[in-house]
This record gives structure tokens, sequence and C-alpha cells, in this order.
């Protein structure tokens, strides 16, 4: 057990407890009311949005897994960089008329855009479903950054419920400021984790370099397999169709992601978004770092080492930056290291519970249970499901074998991908009938799942062969253009015969709507 | 809003296609995956891509500050 680096991780954690209760109090709103609880009153200015999206898209989890993958597979692993550059003019372009929209009709989840788009309840259930569906396993994985650095830090080894008991007491805690102060919570607290990950993360990239003689030694000590990407040869496209399309797609995946639309939602206004699309790449520049990490577990050789040898049995390439951590700084500092991505865990596992209890509240309880329900009832019932929705991550993580989670986890992206057409899509144009979309939908998720199924649910590429070449990509991409293909080619049919449904409540002026500019 | 939407729009929509070039460069793998030419016995390939954070966040500050101009100034 590793005493000085727990102390100083209890310390942390202590801190944010207390501000996770004290949130509750910042910009006081009536809680009981959902906007106020699940978007902390739509009232975030550009700094804490700033935290609070760069809290809500790096997560424990990718501080975690992306140099895992960069350590086990190489350069591909890279792939987080383009996609964390790529997203940003999206979210600059796209976004605002998100949020436009939803001001203007009050919308507090994409499916309630969706349901005011289309008129289409069921095709709101479909987006709300999927949008719940794959942020279970990545709250569960959020938990699992958690339990790697518990279990860094000693704690645990002996296994059984006494090894999952500081895992608990995390999660109850995360529970119960979640449950009181709703999005503030995250947001506030978003503030300290940040501070925490930049010192960690500037620490690695300066004094590890240091101890192992330097960038250029680093370098040379990975194998020239994993230096770059597998060129193409005869018959294939090597790594360079699926790095650029894992790139794109999970650019457009992740702002379909509930949490993400939670964090543009709770923006103050249009501009916070347009701002932030410019700072946020702080981020990705410390993703790539960080990525970078992975490098430097190889050249400092800690999968050899003797001492984290059960660790690595038990995480596998996950262990890569925790060990890295241990093995280069004192204990005090690994203390604040773990704590970092403890909390970095925390954060996003926060917004994400928000977000799917918001989803679960607004489009299947308003739209399919009780349609008469007060704003105080959907209030509470918001934070109930939230605390339903974070024990099962925590049931998840602890009784069923992890490649579940990561297994369900990358079957998620290849999911919410598949509701860009509806959402994306829509804000542009209402050409696309809701019908088809719904069909597209289908049939996207279910192409993406088969193509995930022939890898064995092991990897996201999917070997696509064009008469004798194979395009290894996304399989979220290749389902969404089989998903596109199929809406525009049904709405093409259904608008010809005018059977186009569903009613729109939106006009083309709601996404321009600027209150700060009209008023 | 008193200015004529439709060609302040336009002339917004002109500065958005700057954006074509972060994908063009990141999506076109070729283009950047090799070791030489290295800065620092940092192969190309890295820190390639680390340049393009931060060309695309100035480009993001950029449009953003026409745009805003645009959308700001009243029609003549």
């Amino acid at each position: 057990m590793n005493w000085t680096a727990l102390t100083v991780f209890i310390l942390l954690f202590g801190l944010i407890t207390v501000l996770g209760f004290v949130a509750a109090h910042w910009r006081r709103g009536d809680l009981d009311q959902l906007d106020e609880w699940g978007l902390a009153g739509r009232r975030l200015g550009t700094l804490v949005s700033w935290f609070l999206l760069g809290g809500d898209l790096y997560t424990a989890y990718t501080f975690v897994a992306v140099p895992a993958l960069v350590f086990g597979a190489g350069a591909i692993g890279f792939f987080a960089l383009p996609y964390t550059i790529v997203v940003y003019p999206l979210v600059f372009l796209i976004l605002p008329r998100m949020w436009s929209v939803a001001h203007a009709h009050n919308y507090i989840t994409g499916a309630d855009f969706v349901h005011g788009r289309y008129g289409n309840r069921w095709l709101a259930l479909a987006i709300a479903v999927t949008g719940i569906v794959a942020t279970m396993p990545y709250i569960a994985l959020q938990l699992l950054g958690l339990q790697v650095v518990i279990g860094a830090m000693g704690v645990g080894a002996t296994g059984g419920i006494w090894g999952d008991l500081p895992l608990i007491i995390a999660f109850v805690i995360l529970a119960a400021f979640t449950y009181t102060s709703g999005l503030r919570a995250p947001a506030m607290i978003a503030v300290v984790k940040d501070a925490l990950i930049y010192i960690t993360v500037l620490a690695i990239v300066i004094v590890v370099p240091i101890e192992l003689g330097g960038y250029a030694k680093i370098f040379a000590a990975v194998p020239p397999a994993k230096l770059l990407l597998a060129p193409p040869g005869a018959s294939t496209l090597g790594q360079y169709s699926a790095y650029a399309t894992l790139a794109l797609g999970s650019a457009f995946a992740l702002f379909l992601y509930p949490h993400s639309i939670t964090g543009v939602l709770s923006a103050t206004s249009r501009e916070v978004i347009r701002r932030n699309a410019a700072y946020l790449p702080a981020y990705s520049f410390l993703l790539g770092l960080l990525a970078l990490a992975g490098f430097m577990a190889i050249a400092a050789g800690v999968d050899k080492l003797p001492e984290f040898a059960p660790q690595f049995a038990h995480y596998k390439s996950n262990f890569a930056v925790p060990a890295l951590i241990l093995h280069a700084f004192p204990d005090w500092f690994a203390g604040v290291a773990f704590a970092a991505i403890g909390i970095g865990g925390l954060v996003p596992a926060a917004i994400m519970s928000i977000a799917a209890a918001n989803l679960f509240t607004r489009n299947i309880y308003l739209r399919f249970i009780d349609p008469h329900c007060t704003p105080r009832a959907e209030a509470r019932n918001a934070k109930i499901v939230s605390l339903v929705v974070k024990f099962g991550a925590l049931v998840f993580i602890i009784f069923l074998p992890l490649q579940y989670a990561i297994t369900l986890q990358l079957l998620g992206g290849i999911w919410i991908s598949q509701t860009i057409p509806a959402v994306i899509v829509g804000l542009y144009t209402r050409w696309l009938d809701p019908w088809a979309l719904l069909v597209g939908w289908a049939a996207g998720i279910v192409a993406g799942t088969a193509m995930a199924a022939t890898t064995h649910f092991q990897s996201a590429v999917y070997p696509l062969a064009l008469g004798g070449l194979t395009v290894p990509g996304y399989a979220a991409l290749y389902a969404l253009a089989l998903n596109f293909a199929v809406a525009v080619v049904l709405s093409a049919l259904l608008n010809g015969v005018r059977l186009g449904s569903g009613r729109d409540e939106t006009a083309a002026g709601d996404y321009r709507f600027d209150p700060a500019r009209a008023g | 809003m008193a200015e004529s939407p439709t060609t302040s729009r336009h002339a917004s929509r002109a500065w958005n296609l700057l954006f074509v070039l972060p994908f063009a460069a990141l999506l076109w793998v070729p283009l950047y995956n090799s070791v030489e030419p290295s800065i620092w016995g940092i192969p190309f390939f890295y820190w390639y891509q680390f340049a393009w954070v931060l060309v695309t966040a100035g480009l993001t500050i950029l449009v953003h500050r026409i745009t805003d101009k645009i959308a700001r100034t009243p029609p003549p």
C-alpha cells in the first residue's frame, strides 16, 4: 500500500466533495426545475463552459486509454489528435445552431430537438434510447479509470468486496453531489480537476523525458512498426483509411453524445460556444502530449518491471500511464496525478448521468408514461434516474468482465453516430422524412453492429472490400453511409407521394436565435 | 436585426470555407506519415499534427473575429 500517495489522493478527493455540495449554492437557482438542475440554469459563461466541456470531453478514460492504445498499438492510437482537431471547426459551425433552436424552444436534450423538428415521438425515442445506451458503458469506463488508479496505489490488491470498497465510496460521493447540485457540481469540480490534470501532464512531458534522456531517445526506443502507420499495400489501404475514418467518425460522434449536448446547452450564449471552439484545442494539445506518454512507457520499459507485473496482468496496457507515474515520480506527486485521473473520471460521469437522466425524463417518461407530469416531478424524476444510471454503471464495472464495458463503449460510438442524419442534418433541413430517418437509423445500427461482430467485437475498424481493394475503416462511418442512403431514398419516395409526415414547430429564424444580440 | 442578413451570411460562409484546410491536411494521411523531416528527434508524423492544433485554433479565432465583425457591421 502506497500511504503517501493515498493520503494526498484522499485529501484532494475530500476537497472536491466539499466543492460538489457547495456548488448547489453557486448562482443559486430553483433546483426543482429541470433546466436548473440539469443545465445549471443555462447560465455558464465562457470560462466555466471551457472547464466543463474540457472536463466532459476529455475524460479519465481518455487519459488512460489513449496513451494505453499508443503504448500497445503505436501510431494508430494517435488518431485521437486529428480527431480532437477537426472536431472544433464542426463545433464552431454546427453547435451554435443547436444552442439557438434549443434556447428558442426550451429543449433540454438532442431528442427534444428531434421531437420538435420532426413532430415524431418514435424518432425522438430512438434518438433518446441510443443516447442512453451509448452513455451507460461510457460511465462504467470512467469508474474503470478510477479503479485503475486506486489499484495503482496498492489498494484492493487483495480482491473481493474490500477491494471494491474505495470505488464504492467514490461512487457514493459522486451520486450524492450530483443529486443535490445537478450540473453545477461537475462545472465547479471541473476547474479543480483541470488544474490537477494540467499540472500532471506538464510534469510528465517535462520530467519523464529528462529522466529518459530526451524526446529523441524516447522515439528511438519505439519499434519502427509502431512509430508510423502501416502504408497501403497492393490490395489494401493499410492503416491510412482506418486512421482518417477513425478521426473523422469520432469527431462527428463526439458532440452527438448526450453529455456533450448537455454541456453545450448549458452555455449562456451562442458566443460562448463559438469562442470555446477556439479555446478548447488547448485540451487537444494536452491529449496529444499525454498520448506520447504511451511511448515514454515503452522507452521506460515499465511493463517489464517486476513490481508492476500483477497490475499489468489485470489492467493490461491501461496500466501503462499509472505505472509510468509511479516509476518516474515521488509518491506524493503520484497521489496528485492519480487524484487528477480519478476526479477526471467523476466529472464526466456526473455529466453523463445527468444527460442520460434528462433524456429518460423528457423523451421517454414525459412522452410515453406521464404526459401531464409537473416540472417539479420532472426534476425529481431526473434526479432519481441519474442515481439509477450510476448504480447500473457501478454494478457493471464490479460484477462484469472489464472487456464488456470496453466492447459496449466501442459499439456505443457506432450507435451514436447513427443519430447524425436526424440531429445534425435536421439542424439544416427538414427535407428528410421522420419515418425514413427511423428506418435509416435502424439499418445503420444493424449494419454497424454486424460489422463489429465480424471482428468479434475486438475492433471498430471494418475491412470493407471494394472490388479487389480492402479499405479498412471506422464501422460507424460505413454504417452511417448506409443509414444516410436509406433515409434519402425513402424520403424522396415519401415526399414524392406527399406522404411526408410530422409537424415542424421550429422556424428558420430559430436556428440563429440570439437573445444577446436581438435584445 | 436591422442589417441585411443574406449578404452578410454569404460573406460569412465564404470565410467558413477556410475550415476545409485542417480537414484536408489531417485526413489525407500520406501527406505526413513519415519520420523525416524530424525536429529534435521528433518524427514529422507527430510534430506536424501538433502544429495543426495551433493552426486550427488560430484559424478558428480568425474566422470568429471576421464573421463576428460582418454580423455587426450595418449594411451601406
